[in-house]
C-alpha cells in the first residue's frame, strides 16, 4: 500500500505499452493471410474415412472436417473431442461417454447421442466396410442414455477404446448424411467441406457455427501433386503454402537453407518395411526370412533412399513409444551370415523372386537397394514397380507376391499381425493369444510388457524386413505456425494453424 | 570409291555430315561393345556412402544419388539403347519389307487394300500408346518396349518400300523379267529389293536415331529397361529431383542420347547424300 501511486504509475505505463504492443498485433494480424494451400502426394479416393483404408482421407477431413469421442493430439496422446468427459465402470465392461452440447453438423443438424449410437453401430456392424473394424470388435452395446450420454458396453475390459475411438475409422458421422460422405461429407468439425475438383484439389472452408474453439483460418485448400519435382516447383514457386510430407527428401536442404521456408523434421507412424509373403515358399522357411533380414543393410537404405531421414527399426513399432523395444541387433547387417542360413534352408546358390514396389521413392529407390544387397547373398529379385490400384489390387488384395516394400502408418499397429489373412500371411497362435491378451489388460505396465513380448516374437520370427520409422519431412513457408511436428496418426490438422 | 573420285564435289558434300555422324556411331558402339568386356566401375554394385559425386578423377562423370559410377552407367546404357534400337528396326525391316514387296506386286488387289488400310491403323496409333498397351498387359520391360517400337517401324517400312517398288514395276527391266517367265516373288526379291536397298538404308538409319529415342523416352517413363539394367531414359528420370543437387546426374545421359541421335541422323543425311543420284550429278 506504500506504494501505491508508484505502482499506479507503473500500471498505466504497462497499460500504455500494451495497448501499442496490441494495436501492433492488430495491425500485424490484419496483414496475415487466413487461408493455406497444403500439398499432398496422393488424392484421396473418397472423403468417407469410415468407409475407405486410404491415408488420404485421413490427411484431408481428420479433425478439420470430422470429430470422433476423441481424438489424437499432436503428440499422440489421447484428448476428449465430442466426448467432453468419460467414465469406466469398476468392471471395466462400461464406458459413459458424456457428450459436448450444442454441437451441430455442418448442414445444420444438431448432434446428439442419437449420432453416436448410429455410428458406433454402423462401424462395427456385420455389412460394415470399415477398414479398421478391429477397433470395434470388443464393443457389445451402445446405448443412449438421454441426449448427451451414451454407454458403451464391451464384452472384457479394454483399456484402449478412448484410444480405438479417436481413429479417423470411428468419426461420429450423421445418418442423414453418410450416404453422400464419400463425395460430400458433413461432419462436426471446424471446418466444412466445399469443394472437389478432381485430380486437382479440396476446398474447405470455415465452419462459423462451431462448437468448440474456432479455426483460425478461413479456408483451406489441399492440393494434390504426385510428381516429386512439381512438388518442388510448387512449393518454391509458392502455389503450395506447406507440404507436411514432402515426397523428395534429397531436396529438403534447399528448403532449410532458404529463409523463406522452414523445414521440420518429425516422426511419423509409418514402419517401413519389406513386406515378406509368409506363405509363399521360400519364405514359409524361417530360416530363410532370417538370412533376408541379415542380408539387407537398413542404414544403407536409409541414407540412399531417404537421403538420412529415419530411424533404423528391428520390429514393427515406433521408436518414439515408450513400449519400443530396440531389437535392430536381431537382424544386423552380416551377408556372410546370410548366406551360410540360405546354405542351412537349402538354397546355397540363392532363390528368385519377385519385388513389387509402389510409387513412394522410399519404395522405389529402397528397392533398387534391397536388390543389389540381396543379389549380393544370391538372392535375385525381379523388380515391377507398380501404382498404388495395381499394388493393392496385386499385392495387399491378391497377395501375389514375393516381397514388397511399404511404410504402415497406422498408429499402433501390431495387431495386424494376428491377422493370418493380412496380405503377409502369419500365422502365429502364440502372437494371437498375446494380442487377445492385449485387448483385455488395463494396466499401463502390463500392456507394455504385452507389447514388448509381441515386438520380440515378430521380429525374432523374422516376419518381415523391418527397415526405418519414416520421418516426417515437412516443409511450410516461414510464417505458418501449428502445423504438426510429427504425425501420431493420418492427419493434417489445420484447426490450430494460422500465419504469423 | 572409284566413283566417289570422279564426283569429288558430292563425295565432299556428302562426307561433310557423314564422317562426324559415322564418328559418332562409332564412338557409342564402341562404348556399348566394350562395356561387355569392362566398365570402370560395376553399375549393379550400390556404394551409398559415394554418392552424388561430381566428375572427379576417380569417377569421371561423377556418380549419382546410389553411387554408381556415371561414365560405367553411361557405357552399359549405350548396350540397353542400341539394343532396344536395332531390334526395333529390325522388326520394321523384317515385317514391313515383304509387306511392302506383297502390296507393291499386287497393286490394286484386295490384299493390297488391306495390307496398306492396316499401316495406316498402326500409324495412326502413337508408340508411346503401343508401349502402354503392351506394358498392361505384359508388364514393364526392355523386350515389350522393343515390341512396341518395332511395331511403330512396320508401316514406316512398308510405305517406303511399297512407293518406291510400285514405280520399279513400271521400269523396262521388270517387264523384261516378267516376260522371261519369273513369278512376282522372284523379281520382288531378285530386281526390286537389290534397287531400293539405299533407300532403305537411308530410312533405317533415321529410325534407328527414332528408336533410341523411343527408348529413352519409354524408359523415362517406366515403360522400358528395368532396373537394374542401366538405362539413359532412366537416368534422366531419376536425376529429376536432384537436378538443383547434382546437374551432372541429367546432364551425361542427356548428352549421350544428344549426341547418339545426332551421330545417327548426321550419318542418315550423308547416306542419303551419296545415294541421290541428283546429288550425286551434280
Amino acid at each position: 500500500m506504500y506504494h501505491n501511486s508508484t505502482r499506479k504509475t507503473a500500471s498505466v505505463v504497462a497499460l500504455a505499452m500494451a495497448g501499442l504492443l496490441l494495436s501492433g498485433l492488430v495491425a500485424g494480424t490484419a496483414m496475415a493471410r487466413t487461408d493455406i494451400t497444403i500439398g499432398m502426394q496422393l488424392e484421396p479416393p473418397n472423403l468417407d474415412p469410415t468407409g475407405g483404408a486410404a491415408a488420404a482421407i485421413d490427411e484431408v477431413v481428420y479433425a478439420n472436417i470430422f470429430e470422433g469421442l476423441t481424438r489424437f493430439g499432436p503428440d499422440g496422446s489421447v484428448n476428449p473431442s465430442l466426448a467432453a468427459s468419460w467414465t469406466v465402470s469398476d468392471d471395466g465392461l462400461a464406458y459413459t461417454f458424456t457428450l459436448q452440447s450444442g454441437v451441430t453438423f455442418h448442414d445444420g443438424s444438431a448432434f446428439d447421442a442419437n449420432d453416436v449410437k448410429f455410428s458406433l453401430d454402423r462401424a462395427r456392424g456385420e455389412d460394415s466396410t470399415n477398414a479398421q473394424k478391429a477397433l470395434f470388435t470388443g464393443i457389445t452395446d451402445v446405448t443412449v442414455e438421454d441426449d448427451t450420454t451414451v454407454i458403451v458396453t464391451l464384452a472384457e475390459p479394454n483399456g484402449n477404446l478412448p484410444f480405438n475411438l479417436a481413429w479417423g475409422d470411428a468419426v461420429i458421422v450423421a445418418e442423414e448424411s453418410i450416404a453422400d460422405a464419400g463425395t460430400a461429407p458433413v461432419g462436426t468439425g471446424p471446418f466444412q467441406f466445399s469443394r472437389w475438383v478432381q485430380g486437382d484439389r479440396i476446398e474447405i472452408v470455415k465452419y462459423d457455427d462451431y462448437w468448440g474453439t474456432e479455426a483460425k483460418l478461413d479456408k483451406a485448400v489441399f492440393k494434390f501433386i504426385s510428381e516429386p519435382t512439381a512438388a518442388f516447383a510448387a512449393m518454391l514457386a509458392g502455389d503450395v503454402d506447406a507440404f507436411p510430407v514432402f515426397p523428395a527428401p534429397e531436396n529438403l536442404p534447399i528448403f532449410d537453407a532458404n529463409p523463406q521456408f522452414q523445414v521440420v523434421i518429425g516422426s511419423t507412424e509409418g514402419e517401413t518395411i519389406l513386406s515378406t509373403n509368409n506363405k509363399q515358399p521360400p519364405f514359409d522357411n524361417v530360416k530363410v526370412r532370417q538370412a533376408l533380414a541379415h542380408a539387407i543393410d537398413r542404414s544403407a537404405i536409409i541414407d540412399g533412399a531417404m537421403f538420412g531421414y529415419g530411424t533404423p527399426i528391428g520390429t514393427h513399432f515406433a521408436p518414439h513409444n515408450p513400449a519400443y523395444v530396440d531389437l535392430t541387433g536381431n537382424s544386423e547387417y552380416d551377408p556372410e551370415k546370410a548366406k551360410a542360413l540360405l546354405a542351412e534352408a537349402g538354397f546355397a546358390d540363392g532363390f528368385e523372386t519377385t519385388l513389387k514396389l509402389p510409387p513412394p521413392s522410399y519404395a522405389r529407390r529402397g528397392g533398387e537397394i534391397i536388390a543389389a544387397q540381396l543379389r549380393e547373398v544370391g538372392i535375385k529379385t525381379e523388380i515391377s514397380n507398380l501404382e498404388w490400384a495395381q499394388w493393392l489390387e496385386q499385392v495387399f488384395r491378391g497377395k501375389d507376391y514375393g516381397l514388397t516394400i511399404v511404410s504402415h502408418t497406422e498408429p499402433m499397429d501390431i495387431g495386424i499381425y494376428a491377422r493370418p489373412d493380412y496380405y503377409f500371411q502369419y500365422d502365429n497362435e502364440a502372437l494371437q493369444a498375446l494380442m487377445t491378451d492385449l485387448t483385455g489388460q488395463t494396466d499401463e505396465a502390463e500392456r507394455m510388457e504385452t507389447l514388448k513380448q509381441a515386438q520380440t516374437i515378430i521380429s525374432e520370427d523374422y516376419v518381415n524386413g523391418y527397415l526405418f520409422q519414416l520421418a516426417k519431412t515437412g516443409v511450410a513457408a516461414a510464417g505458418i505456425v501449428g502445423l504438426w511436428e510429427n504425425s501420431p496418426t493420418q492427419a493434417n490438422d489445420l484447426t490450430a494453424v494460422y500465419w504469423q | 570409291m572409284s566413283q566417289s573420285n570422279v564426283n569429288a564435289p558430292a563425295w565432299y558434300t556428302a562426307s561433310r555430315v557423314l564422317i562426324p555422324g559415322l564418328l559418332l556411331v562409332a564412338l557409342v558402339i564402341l562404348a556399348a561393345l566394350v562395356s561387355f568386356v569392362w566398365t570402370p566401375f560395376d553399375v549393379t554394385k550400390l556404394n551409398i556412402p559415394a554418392k552424388l559425386q561430381t566428375p572427379n578423377t576417380t569417377h569421371w562423370f561423377g556418380t549419382d544419388h546410389f553411387g554408381r559410377d556415371i561414365f560405367s552407367m553411361i557405357m552399359v546404357g549405350a548396350r540397353t539403347s542400341l539394343a532396344v534400337a536395332v531390334l526395333a528396326v529390325g522388326i520394321g525391316l523384317c515385317v514391313g519389307i515383304p509387306l511392302g514387296l506383297t502390296a507393291a506386286s499386287m497393286q490394286g488387289s484386295l490384299l493390297d487394300e488391306i495390307i496398306m488400310r492396316g499401316n495406316d491403323l498402326v500409324f495412326a496409333f502413337p508408340a508411346l500408346l503401343i508401349a502402354i498397351m503392351i506394358t498392361a498387359v505384359f508388364g514393364p520391360g526392355a523386350v515389350n518396349a522393343i515390341i512396341a517400337i518395332g511395331i511403330f517401324n512396320i508401316p514406316v517400312f512398308a510405305r517406303l518400300t511399297r512407293g518406291s517398288a510400285l514405280s520399279l514395276w513400271q521400269r523396262d527391266f521388270v517387264l523384261a523379267a516378267r516376260v522371261s517367265g519369273k513369278g512376282a516373288t522372284r523379281i520382288s526379291i531378285e530386281h526390286i529389293l537389290p534397287n531400293i536397298t539405299n533407300l532403305l538404308i537411308v530410312q533405317g538409319t533415321i529410325q534407328f536415331s527414332l528408336g533410341i529415342l523411343a527408348e529413352a523416352g519409354l524408359s523415362y517413363v517406366g515403360l522400358g529397361a528395368q532396373p537394374p539394367t542401366p538405362s539413359w531414359g532412366r537416368m534422366l528420370a531419376e536425376s529429376q529431383t536432384l537436378i538443383t543437387l547434382a546437374p551432372h546426374l541429367a546432364l551425361f545421359p542427356g548428352f549421350a542420347i544428344i549426341l547418339t541421335v545426332l551421330g545417327l541422323n548426321l550419318t542418315g543425311d550423308g547416306l542419303r547424300d551419296l545415294s541421290d543420284p541428283r546429288i550425286r550429278r551434280r
